[in-house]
């Protein structure tokens, strides 16, 4: 065989498509006598709903039906599951309030649903939709998560008082206090980690329809987890039997988070395709996205450092108000508890750690995982307070981290995860010579010389990707299982299809999993094809989210060629007339062990296919395998960033001058894939600590709801990035790997703000420091 | 009732003639009553470029010119663009330099880098990041668009 297939810079086989506009996306399918689904969506934040008058819809030009909460209660449709409990300080479950999928007697969020009108065309499904009439009362709202809890605050849910849906710890309260005490310097910050609005190009999308001839739903959805919305759509909302739906998500134009979860308009158009006998489409607009699409972050945290003398950590105390939204969303739950606070250790010995959580209800849009979800919060976190305790104590940030890096493997760290390998040194390292630290201080006498304000920061980030084992997680709180499944599919000819229950969303799977089997079987990667996002065509899956899809599916695949590769072994030795066990299996033949005597992979599935000769009394024909993988624990790729910026002090603006990043992702199978990965990253995290931030206003309206008003960054708003990596191996996945689509928006914010805080020499600047934001930290300085 | 205009266009060097809703913005028409689902919606308000296609050789958004606009206009689609040929080596450099991940903004995206080519052969990167800043790709950072295209400048 030719050239090494892991560790190769592979273009992407599934380009083509995508650039010559033969990508198929939900909006692109078209089904026959096809309708079209408009939403009636709440303009209050917090109102009870009087009446809701659908005459007139219902008698406007081409309206097929007009559904309200009323029908939809009458149909006996069940709320959105939340898909993990969280157990409070109390030992209490977390507070669950229904979360219906269209509002039931009261609305809790601008945009929430509160009707839906399906016509002949979308035209005529939007203007019906505006001659809905709803007889609102409107309450006061609450949407700042850290009023939710005050005296006289709006109370959203009758069981959920105080709006709090719980309040949950970590760690070990009396150590830590005990360790404050006897701390020689404690570095405090108090800051909010900014609301974001994940923002995939393509908006989300979904197209039902159900087929009389055998009682059966297909659902076209822009979904990041098909199974999963099928899983909770069938079992938990409709009552449906899981076999009689199939979801297919095809092309997603971009997830971040933002479609793993189930959303009440992708039940809704499955409901009413039945109701209608006709299949029924509804594709979001742009401002339909900012309002109803999951949101992501938004803590509130007062955080705090003790260390001793020299700069050695001794313990950290973090509280964090979460903003939860109006309603719990998929796995709303997990993120600021299971995947925030047991991330706080960072790379650091810090001994103990203690971790208060209180999760809120408010009168905005829920909140859920958005790229990187918990984990950029805790980074934050962690590596601010790192960078503000380097610069009270007059130490080197670089220096601080080094003298507090976990050096030792495997690490137990005090919130609960076992790290099984990393070299925090090295990516360290690597880093600082990539961004030339050197000659830093040069350069930043230039930039003086200019008039300008030069600042550096560092962001050393370890994540926890491949959320793992189920038993776990289940024990933790989990109402799903965390493996992957994978089949094998051998076709006669020796051409392969693999299926893959993790989903490719522009991760670039079809052409890393198809690099990872043409490898172990040697076979060009022509001959495989990867197949996902399709319930009736993969056995099972979890889908793709927390970077899981290489460390937790692609190891499915492997165990399911591992088993393609047994069964060869044993046609090749009944084909070969020798013993089963001097069978060796490489680069795409069977070989007999120490003779020339061997058989082609494509003989040997050949062979499966048309048994003539065949071990009939040992095996079955056909060469198919399927496995299923439940990890012994998640990955933690871990890495420095360091960012230098220029700051100009008559406008505020900030100008990115150098970006390097190392990453430690464990073993790479295709460094360019890992190098877009990390750029995409890098570009969601600069985002949020430059120019996003959704802001609701004191009555709970969304005064960011479009691209003018919510600035995700452009191109001529970012740096070109240096980037690379280093490579400690994950010890418990057969490949070797760790994950590497959410470093750069975990590691980012805290890497920049860290810089403009440095070059302002302030000691803190919100998020997102825009220039009017940077400009505002000046003048008070100047003030003060 | 609903205003609609006899409309005649060109659509990627065919003539077609339809009768169509005076409100029904130029990217719809394409996608829905043509089926040319290469240019995509992701705003509605002109700014994510998206939905770019070439009308009478200059670039607009599809989701701002209302279709019956086009009458008696050249338009051309990423479709179009494809089969000519004219993008190939923006669309061999985009291939080989990962300039895409979920697609969905990459035809507006080949066509603004065809249009920045087609007046300026020579452009820095500052300028790519420029003329590119019309189009959103909430993917790659851009790093690896703006590559693939200096690779075009760069080797023709």
């Amino acid at each position: 065989m030719g050239a090494p297939l892991i560790g190769a810079r592979i273009p992407r086989k599934e380009d083509y498509r995508f650039l010559t506009g033969a990508g198929q996306y939900t909006d692109d399918v078209t089904l026959p006598r096809q309708t079209y689904a408009a939403f009636v969506r709440s303009p209050h934040a917090h109102a009870k709903i009087k009446s809701v008058n659908t005459a007139k819809a219902k008698g406007a030009p081409g309206v097929l039906g007009v559904y309200t909460g009323e029908e939809i209660a009458a149909a006996k449709l069940g709320g959105l599951p939340c898909g993990w409990l969280i157990t409070d300080v109390n030992g209490q479950p977390m507070k669950e309030p229904p979360y219906p999928v269209i509002a039931q007697g009261k609305v809790r969020h601008v945009g929430e649903r509160v009707a839906v009108v399906v016509a002949e065309t979308q035209e005529q499904a939007r203007d019906a939709a505006e001659l809905v009439q709803v007889d609102y009362e409107v309450l006061q709202a609450v949407a700042d998560g850290r009023l939710a809890r005050a005296k006289g605050a709006p109370q959203l849910h009758d069981i959920a008082p105080d709006n709090t849906c719980y309040v949950w710890a970590l760690g070990d309260k009396a150590a830590v206090d005990a360790a404050f005490a006897k701390a020689a310097h404690v570095t405090k910050l108090d800051f909010v980690n900014n609301r974001l609005i994940p923002n995939a190009i393509e908006p989300r999308a979904a197209n039902g329809s159900y087929s009389r001839a055998d009682d059966s739903y297909t659902l076209y959805v822009s979904s990041q987890n098909p199974h999963v919305e099928r899983l909770l759509m069938t079992a938990f909302v409709m009552g449906l039997p899981e076999h009689k739906v199939r979801v297919v998500a095809p092309d997603v134009g971009g997830g971040f988070g933002s479609k793993i979860y189930l959303y009440g308009e992708d039940v809704v158009v499955t409901w009413a395709s039945k109701q209608l006998g006709r299949p029924v489409k509804w594709t979001a607009d742009r401002s339909e996205s900012y309002v109803s699409d999951a949101h992501g972050r938004d803590h509130h945290t007062i955080a705090e450092l003790a260390m001793d003398k020299d700069g050695k950590f001794l313990a950290m105390r973090v509280k964090t108000t979460a903003n939860v939204g109006a309603y719990l969303s998929t796995f709303a739950s997990c993120i600021p508890t299971i995947l925030y606070a047991t991330l706080l250790a960072g790379q650091y010995t810090t001994p103990v750690i203690h971790a208060e959580v209180t999760a809120v209800f408010t009168n905005t849009a829920p909140v859920d995982a958005y790229r990187g979800a918990g984990r950029p919060e805790a980074t934050y976190v962690v590596e601010r307070l790192v960078e503000t305790a380097a610069r009270e104590m007059k130490m080197d940030p670089a220096e601080i981290r080094r003298k507090n890096f976990i050096r030792s493997f495997p690490y137990q760290t005090p919130v609960a995860l076992l790290y099984d390998t990393g070299n925090y040194d090295a990516t360290m390292d690597a880093a600082q010579k990539l961004a030339d630290v050197a000659g830093y201080a040069a350069r930043k006498k230039a930039s003086e010389a200019k008039g300008k304000l030069r600042g550096l920061g560092y962001a050393a980030y370890i994540e926890a990707c491949g959320i793992a084992p189920s038993a776990v997680a289940g024990s933790l709180g989990a109402r799903a299982g965390l493996y992957e499944a994978g089949e094998v599919r051998v076709h006669p000819t020796g051409t392969v299809t693999v299926f893959t229950g993790s989903h490719s969303h522009g991760q670039g799977h079809e052409t890393t999993f198809a690099q990872v089997v043409a490898d172990r079987l040697g076979l060009p990667v022509e001959n495989v094809d990867i197949v996902h996002g399709d319930t009736s065509k993969i056995l099972f899956g979890m889908g793709t989210y927390g970077s899981r899809s290489i460390a937790v599916g692609g190891t499915a695949i492997v165990k399911a060629l591992d088993k393609i590769i047994a069964k060869g072994k044993k046609i090749a030795a009944h084909l070969l007339e020798a013993s089963e066990s001097d069978i060796e299996y490489a680069n795409g033949e069977f070989k007999v062990a120490g003779t020339d005597k061997k058989k082609m992979f494509g003989e040997v599935a050949f062979a499966a296919y048309v048994p003539h000769n065949y071990p009939h009394d040992k095996l079955e024909p056909g060469l198919n395998e399927n496995a299923f993988y439940d990890p012994s624990n998640f990955t933690f790729p871990a890495g420095t960033y360091v960012c230098e910026v220029e700051v100009d002090p008559e406008t505020g603006v900030v100008k990115i001058e150098r970006w390097s990043a190392v990453d430690d992702f464990g073993k790479i199978i295709n460094p360019m894939i890992v190098e877009g990965q990390v750029h995409g990253g890098l570009a969601q995290g600069i985002g949020q600590a430059m120019t996003e931030g959704a802001k609701y206003d004191s009555h709970g309206q969304l005064v960011t709801g479009s691209f003018m008003d919510y600035c995700i960054p452009r191109a001529d708003d970012l740096p070109s990035f240096q980037v690379d990596t280093r490579e400690t191996p994950c010890t418990h996945n057969p490949l070797g790997v760790k994950g590497c689509g959410e470093a750069g928006a975990i590691g980012a914010p805290a890497a920049l703000i860290n810089a403009i805080t440095d070059a302002l020499g302030v000691k803190d600047i919100p998020m997102p420091a825009t220039p009017q934001t940077v400009w505002r930290a000046l003048q008070q300085k100047k003030a003060a | 009732m609903e205003q609609a205009l006899d409309t005649t266009l060109t659509v990627n060097g065919q003539s077609v003639t339809r009768r169509i809703p005076a409100r029904m913005n130029l990217v719809d028409f394409l996608r829905e009553e043509l089926g040319l689902t290469g240019s995509h919606v992701g705003c509605e308000h002109g700014v994510c470029g998206a939905c770019t296609v070439r009308v009478n050789g200059e670039i607009v958004r599809g989701c701002l010119m209302l279709a019956v606009q086009a009458d008696g206009c050249a338009v051309e689609t990423i479709e179009g663009l494809s089969d000519s040929g004219e993008l190939a080596k923006l669309q061999k450099a985009f291939h080989e330099k990962n300039a895409l991940q979920c697609g969905f903004c990459t035809p507006g995206m080949l066509l603004a880098a065809r249009d920045l080519l087609k007046r300026n052969p020579k452009p820095d990167r500052e300028q790519i990041r420029a003329h590119i800043s019309g189009n959103y790709c909430r993917c790659t950072g851009y790093q690896a668009i703006v590559d693939a295209i200096e690779e075009v400048v760069a080797h023709g």
